[in-house]
């Protein structure tokens, strides 16, 4: 498998070599994505993935509404099927690994009215701890407490959720992904419409999963802030356009090729995928 | 008073086992009922109550099938029947919710049509089995599917003298409780969060296709004792007035139970009591009684309807209420600002007190008798609080009025600043606009403002910004 920072389609440039990552052992590798292609209704939204993490770091990824970055993260996480390719998470499968990953979906993607506190959320985090048919004891409940107190929202844990603010229902599920004690994790968004504390207090957290040695990727948005946040970056549209050290593939080149349109050929054939009659 | 309680003095055993199997019935039906309305597919159970027919009609084939290879006696055939049909019900539960989920995802059509196509359909293949059969197999459907809650007591288990129907509903809601006590948390997290339900191994998919069955399962047991319309009214309104009433599932779950209950005895004591007495009313006498069933069901969404009104948070008496203690606010608070401007625009020069005293007081009375009616509660509100002293004709300002005041004022100026800074807008239309946000500037948003604006002396008018 290739270890180039930057895929180039058009060979434009000699790949770099990546250091450490390549020669660590499988399991070292906290994702390996190979050749990943993923279709909904027969249309391809993702194009032959390759992707390898490095451990320890922030990883974002960037691309256009649209690129197939949420996709990415569900392809990995089992939660769309892939049409072709494999992913391995510290060296297996995901359904063996489900314990060392952390996820935070996005925002939007659950129900705010739903009659829960921001403590019953957190704690469910670590269901899969807990098991089976157990209920959620007092351990639990303090450690999910200790979650919301690492993001500042400790005085809220007996809220209603929809009682709190858009920040503050992100830092909840942010504390959730944190419940979870994980050594991957992928946030679907995490700085989406989030105040400047909120902004603040989330980049504190990833920078301290950082320090202990976790991995975390997170689907980004905003370009102002990519290179202070992150120290990789996957531009992603479609395909992968580049992947790598942020000081290196983040570059003005590499982002008109990201944000520059989709491939018209990709799309044409997408579409010719999806209807096949209509050769 | 007397006269409304009369139906009452003829109470029997057989009502109280009404009463006892509607309750049953209910709070079965509330359970499941709970997680539909979380997923938002309650109507996912309306559904269902008629796909079932499908499943039921399925479990008289086998249950016959059965007595004619001399499988099993005629005499174990009910029995068998029973048993039959609730696994029929569960199957056929399951493969609506399957189909439906299908039809979406391949036909590309909308959720809500998806279900509209599955359960007319199954529900028309259910009645088209029962006409091309009919004339070998006895189906008496009126005893499955329309069942009436005021018989079922008729029919008691040996010589015990419990109704079959009390046994039946009490042992779906034992299941029912087991189930949601022992899978609450999964059952929670699979409807608030299938996607990391999933990741975390808990498989959500299956959990939603388990709730089907267990709802098909509970609403065909309820169906033969108490009716279709009970069962759907009660899987639907206990839940969505329990969601009403809390904001923790736990206490919402054992709400909806409640209510259930309660929907069952209120109901069946109005269907006693309530015709009589309107019939008298009108002066049609032989009205005796309503159907229980019916009863129950409108008692239930009597109990919604009053949620709605009087509930702690969301209710609608609450929401006037606050609306009307922000008004009052309000006012309250225009009516400091006004005096605080009246005692810049007057000063109290020691020299000419006299004439700015009467100045204030002119345009104090201008003031009081052009505004509306929350201004003069609003005044007697703040006399009574010590913020304003003197009297309706000519209020004054205390010392602690003054700096309530002084705050609004600032407020209002600094936004006025705000907006000359930030927003291309006219200069006349600043006052506007201060005037309603000046009553929502908390004191942390008001350190921001004079952050931003670099601690301003004055306003865009050139008034001087009080600190």
């Amino acid at each position: 498998m290739s270890t180039s920072v930057v895929v180039d389609h058009e060979a434009m440039q000699e790949p770099l070599p990546r250091p450490v990552a390549a020669q660590s052992p499988a399991s070292m590798v906290p994702l390996l994505i190979e050749d990943v292609t993923v279709a909904y209704h027969r249309r391809p939204v993702l194009w032959n993935i390759d992707y390898q993490a490095p451990s320890g770091k922030l990883i974002a990824i960037v691309g256009p509404n649209g690129s197939g970055k949420t996709t990415l993260i569900k392809a990995t996480l089992d939660l769309v099927p892939r049409a072709a390719g494999q992913v391995l998470i510290f060296g297996e499968p995901y359904s063996q690994q489900r314990h060392r990953v952390g996820y935070v979906p996005q925002r939007t993607s659950v129900d705010w009215d739903f009659p829960v506190s921001a403590l019953d959320v957190v704690a469910m985090g670590m269901y899969r701890k807990i098991g089976w048919l157990r209920r959620v004891s007092r351990k639990y409940r303090e450690a999910a407490r200790q979650s919301l107190d690492r993001v500042g929202m400790a005085d809220f844990a007996d809220r209603q959720i929809n009682q709190l603010s858009g920040g503050q229902q992100q830092r909840v599920f942010l504390a959730r992904a944190l419940a979870q004690n994980a050594d991957l994790y992928f946030m679907d968004e995490p700085f989406a419409g989030v105040d400047a504390s909120t902004e603040r207090a989330i980049v504190e957290v990833l920078r301290s999963l950082r320090e202990s040695g976790k991995t975390v990727i997170v689907v980004h948005h905003d370009l102002q802030t990519v290179d202070e946040y992150f120290d990789e970056v996957v531009l992603l549209n479609m395909r992968l356009i580049a992947a790598g050290p942020t000081a290196e593939v983040f570059t003005p080149e590499n982002l008109r090729k990201t944000y520059g349109g989709k491939l018209a050929l990709l799309d044409q054939l997408s579409e010719k995928m999806a209807q096949p009659r209509s050769r | 008073m007397n006269s409304l309680l009369t139906p009452l003095q003829t109470w029997t055993l057989l009502d109280t086992w009404i009463v006892v199997i509607g309750a049953l019935a209910a709070m079965a039906c509330a359970l499941p009922g709970c997680f539909l309305l979380l997923r938002k597919q309650s109507l996912m159970g309306d559904a269902i109550s008629h796909t079932s027919l499908l499943g039921v009609v399925g479990a008289f084939f086998v249950s016959h099938w059965l007595v004619e290879a001399k499988v099993i006696s005629p005499t174990t055939e009910l029995s068998v029947r029973h048993v039959a049909m609730c696994v029929g019900a569960i199957v056929v539960g399951v493969l609506s919710a399957w189909l439906t989920e299908s039809l979406q995802k391949l036909g590309n059509v909308e959720s809500s049509a998806a279900l509209g196509v599955v359960f007319t359909s199954l529900f028309a293949l259910g009645l088209l089995l029962i006409r091309a059969f009919a004339d070998n197999v006895h189906i008496d459907l009126d005893c499955v599917l329309y069942g009436e809650i005021v018989t079922a007591p008729m029919e008691t288990v040996g010589k015990s003298g419990v109704p079959r129907a009390v046994i039946v509903n009490g042992f779906v809601l034992l299941i029912n409780l087991l189930l949601t006590i022992l899978l609450f948390k999964e059952l929670r997290l699979s409807a608030f969060d299938p996607a990391l339900a999933t990741t975390l191994g808990i498989p959500a998919q299956t959990m939603h296709y388990g709730l089907m069955g267990l709802t098909a399962m509970t609403l065909v047991a309820a169906f033969e004792s108490v009716g279709s319309i009970l069962v759907i009214a009660m899987l639907i309104i206990p839940p969505a007035t329990a969601y009403l009433l809390t904001d923790r599932l736990p206490r919402m779950i054992g709400l909806s139970l409640l209510i259930g209950a309660i929907s069952a005895a209120l109901g069946h004591v109005s269907a006693l009591t309530l015709p009589p007495l309107i019939s008298r009313s009108i002066g049609i006498a032989d009205v005796q009684d309503a159907s229980s069933a019916g009863m129950m069901a409108a008692a239930a969404g009597f109990l919604f309807v009053l949620a709605m009104l009087l509930g702690p948070r969301y209710g609608l008496a609450v929401r006037v209420w606050h609306r009307l203690l922000l008004k009052l606010r309000i006012a309250s608070e225009d009516v400091l600002g006004q005096l605080y401007r009246m005692e810049e625009t007057a000063p109290r020069v020691i020299a000419d007190a006299d004439s700015s005293d009467v100045r204030q007081r002119t345009s104090w009375h201008r003031y009081i008798t052009t505004h509306s009616w929350k201004s003069r509660i609003a005044t007697w509100l703040l006399m009574r609080r010590g913020w304003l002293t003197g009297s309706h004709s000519d209020a004054r300002l205390t010392d602690i009025g003054r700096e309530a005041a002084r705050t609004l004022v600032r407020s209002h100026r600094l936004w006025e600043s705000f907006l000359a800074k930030h927003f291309l807008l006219g200069e006349g239309r600043f006052h506007e606009s201060a005037e309603q946000v000046e009553h929502f500037l908390d004191p942390e948003l008001l350190a921001e403002l004079d952050h931003d604006l670099d601690r301003p002396g004055v306003d865009p008018h050139g008034r001087a910004i009080p600190k």
